[in-house]
């Protein structure tokens, strides 16, 4: 009961900055509503009622936080596609055939939500869902230049229009038509006004966003001439066409064509693209949440399909997440959904309350908001920011836009997926890889039972076409655990996978969590960028690994700095000094890398690559080890957890015998220890370091005379765990020293 | 011998004449050795003086002459001819050569051995890692799935550790997604999801801690014992913990019967078949 209460307090503490925040994104969706709406050949109200409907249901019955809903930027090439297709000319009759396919797709998009389809997004490589977006953007920036200086009537296909820009732009020097001129001036302005917005720091300036602004400057353009009697100069068809009362001209979809096929394949189109942009959305926004909160993306795709369908029955495009509305919902300070509801509320009393001013809007300013938007989305910045990661990533990004643009969507995104998986089979010389492992559950995940922290191993392949079964188990850590995920015995990394562990990785450090990749140090990569590619291919030559650092390598050097301590990531094959261990006596060190060694060169930490047995029944085996040389000759001996690492059955010959130390029966119970000289031995291990040993109990322990070999588990450590056993390899030094 | 530490008291070893014919014959004679048992060597296939002067010269060189293997000629089809010389000898442990990516790997593990371990009436061992001198076993690896069979398998398991000298033993159970009944989709189901598995973690290792108590004490000394649970798909995601883990021998309990819908959507123990990681034994209770 109290926290109830405590939950419905916090709730009207936080509706004032609720409000607000509902109040700044109504700002920006009502030019935006209108203009998709315009860039899609629909009425400009269309634009507005998904964003009020979508408001008020997904308000109530979503399952994110701080979304805001309404039409969005990636519907515009399939709607637009679909208006055109379906009407088979007459415009107005195939926006009412588009209106049964939004119906439609609201239904699909429930299903989707019931079927627990949120992973959907999850199946597309990154850098073709960049292309499709970068694609889109292209289409909007392609159509509403055109408008923007004052040409309304451009058609063609995309290619087509996007070489008429030059030669629109020079026409407007000939032109004589004044209507033209100013609409364009008006288109231009906007323009700027978008561009340089971000540039201008002041703060009552900063209060109203720039697509505010420019319906505010044009409309009071249009009172200025009004009030000096001087003939507004942008004749009526450069102006919005809204209807006379918004209320009574909503529209009835025409169902006629559900059972052609064209109508089907629209209605897929939709529901792909509406699914993708709202999942991407979301998926985005729970990383701008200051709550840290997760949302239910599959309560979402429901609240969202049925909000689609009313919007659709009522006249209305359909119902989307958005990204960029979102965000700015988050930076006014919104806490949770009734934001988006209040924002709702704000724009059906603009456009109740204003239906006279937003008349007097320029098309050509809307456009412009427009032209801005689509250049965001396909700025040369996604481009270069693509070609970092790796020349493959260029390659499919530019099918996909390419394709996109000369074909449709669908097909765009399925040539992505194709060249995708071509690249990833190519660059691994092996179909066979993929084909033969795809269908193989190649995650495992337990608990390590010392440390208590999540263990994955992943083997194989990691691409996008499997990436959801490793989704599927990282899903079920709380995000407050510590995670290490061990891609030793997986061959093939690909950037999708990559960047979506670097989502998880930051929602777990926000959460208090810790996600660590290991075993990725050696896998082979062309370029520095964190998400790029990275595979091993057998029986090839080893390669430098200093090349390009892993987040982990990076994360050594950052340790190595901390600790005043040297970073060597380079192989090292000189491990002569770690031949006189026992533990090394029946194994074949192959090289040690990664070094982190102190300025005397008195203690390091390394990771090693050995091998066990000889021929077939070889393995390898890497792991992270501590080597400390000492000051003062100690005698040799051997501390083991039982059954830790199972060393204790290869001493067979090393002359060791058990020990027990006195008055310790704990100790003697836990720990494993052997050495030639019991009684050295006795008096080396007093109370305190017993007690050190009993406290610390997850290392191995190993002494040649004149050095200490410090090992944890057979497997690479994560820098936290490297951080930790320097600590205790510190500790455990000066204690032998002094004792 | 006490019979506690005789797992199994007759061996049948298929051989072929394969280039691993002779690492085959050194460790299934040194295991018979170690299991105490009798080693029955079979080939099917035509007699010839060759073939037999190869056996010969081969059987003299193993070490551990006490324990000299019967060989056996049989003609006719390998997988009919095996079962039927199981039901004969009264063999209950089954051991078959399976080198990891060679040809012979593919032809037993593709069709005979996994026919065979689907038909046969007793155990199997698959040898992925067959070893001119002796290399020691050390990590046994078991499943401790929820299953009427599962006892009789861990108890084998213990049996095959203490006899091979194994310094320690994991009993692993797995944990599936369907246990746990909740879809995560946000903070509360995951909390919720997390709450379950714990509780089910919990009752998985009691049960599995019954079954270890009531073994004989002999059994338990000298031995680590280890019980963890994994989330992954059921009866595969051991063979990977046993490959992450290194452990040397893999017991699972036998596969129940299957139907033709099993053999379309593999399941259980077809993963591992067809991924071996370890040494693999596959234990069948005759009880």
């Amino acid at each position: 009961m109290i926290a109830k209460k405590n939950r419905s307090a916090i709730f009207i503490k936080d509706l004032p900055k609720n409000i607000f925040a509902g109040f700044v994104v109504s700002l920006i969706a009502l030019p935006l509503g209108l203009g998709l709406a315009l860039a899609s050949e629909a009425p400009p109200i269309s634009g507005i009622i998904p964003a009020v409907v979508g408001g008020v249901i997904v308000a109530i019955l979503g399952g994110s936080y701080v979304t805001i809903t309404g039409p969005g930027n990636g519907l515009v090439i399939v709607l637009l596609g679909a208006i055109t297709t379906l009407g088979g000319g007459d415009l107005y009759q195939g926006y009412l055939y588009t209106l049964a396919a939004v119906v439609f797709s609201g239904i699909v998009m429930m299903l989707l939500g019931v079927l627990r389809m949120g992973r959907l997004a999850d199946f597309f490589p990154a850098s073709a869902i960049q292309g499709m977006l970068a694609a889109i953007g292209i289409v909007i920036l392609a159509k509403q230049f055109h408008i923007m200086i004052g040409h309304n009537n451009e058609a063609g296909n995309i290619i087509s229009l996007l070489g008429q820009i030059p030669s629109g732009l020079y026409s407007l020097w000939e032109t004589d038509n004044l209507s033209v001129l100013f609409a364009a001036g008006t288109g231009i302005l906007s323009l700027l006004i978008m561009v340089y917005y971000s540039k201008i720091r002041n703060r009552y300036f900063q209060l109203i966003p720039a697509p505010m602004w420019i319906l505010i400057l044009s409309i009071g353009f249009n009172y200025f001439c009004s009030w000096f009697n001087i003939a507004y100069p942008i004749g009526k068809k450069f102006l919005i066409p809204i209807p006379e009362d918004v209320l009574s001209s909503l529209v009835f979809p025409n169902f006629d064509k559900i059972f052609q096929l064209d109508f089907i394949v629209i209605v897929f189109a939709i529901t792909f693209i509406a699914s993708i942009e709202s999942l991407l959305s979301i998926k985005a926004v729970d990383k701008l949440d200051p709550a840290n909160r997760h949302a239910n993306v599959n309560k979402d795709l429901k609240a969202l399909g049925l909000t689609t369908t009313i919007s659709g029955l009522l006249g209305g495009l359909n119902v989307v997440t958005v990204i960029a509305r979102s965000s700015v919902n988050v930076n006014t300070g919104a806490t949770n959904r009734s934001s988006n509801f209040f924002h709702a509320v704000f724009l059906i009393a603009f456009v109740l309350i204003f239906q006279e001013q937003l008349r007097k809007i320029p098309l050509s300013a809307l456009a412009a908001i427009l032209v801005y938007t689509g250049y965001k989305l396909a700025t040369p910045a996604v481009i270069k920011k693509i070609a970092l990661i790796g020349k493959e990533q260029i390659i499919i990004f530019l099918a996909t836009v390419f394709t996109t643009l000369t074909t449709n969507l669908i097909t765009g995104i399925v040539v992505g997926i194709l060249i995708t998986f071509i690249i990833h089979a190519l660059l691994n010389r092996s179909f066979l890889l993929f084909i033969t492992n795809l269908f193989r559950p190649n995650i495992l995940m337990f608990r390590e039972q010392d440390g208590g922290n999540y263990f994955i191993s992943i083997k194989y392949f990691c691409s996008f076409l499997n990436y959801y079964k490793l989704k599927d188990k990282l899903d079920l850590i709380p995000e407050n655990e510590e995670v290490v995920l061990d891609f030793s015995m997986c061959s093939f990394v690909d950037h999708t996978v990559l960047e979506g562990l670097e989502n998880y990785r930051e929602i777990f450090d926000l959460k208090g969590g810790h996600i660590e990749l290991i075993g990725l140090d050696n896998h082979e990569t062309d370029s520095v960028h964190p998400f790029a590619i990275r595979k091993i291919i057998p029986l090839k030559a080893l390669k430098p690994i200093e090349r390009y650092f892993t987040k982990r390598q990076e994360d050594l050097k950052e340790t190595a700095k901390d600790f005043g301590w040297n970073y060597i990531p380079k192989k090292n094959k000189n491990t002569l000094f770690l031949r006189n261990f026992v533990f090394f006596y029946s194994r074949n060190i192959r090289y040690s890398y990664n070094q982190l060694e102190d300025l005397e060169g008195e203690k390091g930490v390394f990771d090693i690559e050995f091998t066990e047995g000889e021929f077939i029944a070889k393995e390898v085996v890497k792991t992270t080890l501590m080597y400390i040389s000492l000051k003062k000759n100690i005698p040799l001996f051997m501390v083991d957890k039982e059954g830790l690492l199972g060393v204790l059955s290869k001493l067979s010959g090393s002359g060791f015998e058990n020990i027990e130390i006195p008055n310790h029966p704990d100790f003697n119970r836990r720990f494993h220890l052997s050495g030639e000289n019991p009684e050295a031995i006795s008096k080396l291990f007093t109370d305190e370091i017993v007690l050190f040993l009993e406290s610390n109990p997850y290392y191995h322990l190993e002494s040649n005379g004149s050095a200490l070999l410090i090992l944890k588990k057979e497997r690479l450590l994560g820098v936290k765990e490297i951080k930790r056993m320097i600590y205790f390899g510190k500790q455990l030094q000066d204690l032998l020293q002094s004792s | 011998m006490n019979s506690l530490n005789r797992p199994f008291n007759t061996i049948l070893f298929g051989f072929a004449f394969s280039p691993s014919l002779k690492v085959n014959i050194l460790e299934t004679t040194r295991l018979a050795h170690f299991l105490n048992a009798k080693l029955i060597l079979l080939h099917v296939g035509t007699k010839t003086d060759d073939k037999c002067a190869t056996i010969e010269t081969l059987l003299q060189k193993i070490a551990y002459p006490e324990t000299l293997p019967e060989v056996h000629w049989v003609e006719g089809k390998p997988v009919p001819t095996i079962l039927e010389a199981c039901n004969r000898f009264s063999i209950d442990l089954l051991v078959l050569g399976a080198l990891q990516k060679e040809n012979m790997y593919q032809f037993y593990i593709g069709t005979i051995a996994r026919n065979l371990t689907r038909k046969v009436t007793c155990s199997v061992l698959l040898l992925i890692k067959p070893s001119r001198i002796r290399v020691p076993c050390q990590h046994v690896v078991v499943n401790g799935f929820d299953d009427p069979s599962t006892p009789g398998t861990i108890k084998k398991a213990f049996q095959m550790a203490k006899a091979l000298g194994a310094k320690q033993i994991s009993i692993v159970e797995e944990i599936t997604k369907k246990e746990v009944h909740v879809t995560v989709e946000d903070d509360r189901s995951l909390k919720r999801a997390s709450l379950r598995k714990e509780r089910l973690k919990r009752r998985e290792e009691s049960r599995v801690r019954n079954v270890v108590g009531s073994l004989p004490e002999t059994l338990l000394t000298s031995i680590t014992v280890k019980i963890q649970s994994i989330f992954g798909k059921r009866g595969y995601s051991i063979g990977h913990y046993a490959e992450v883990v290194r452990a040397d021998l893999l017991v699972m309990n036998a596969p129940e019967k299957s139907g033709v819908l099993d053999r379309i959507f593999p399941h259980d123990i077809e993963y591992i078949l067809s991924d071996l990681p370890t040494d693999m034994l596959i234990v069948r209770n005759s009880l």
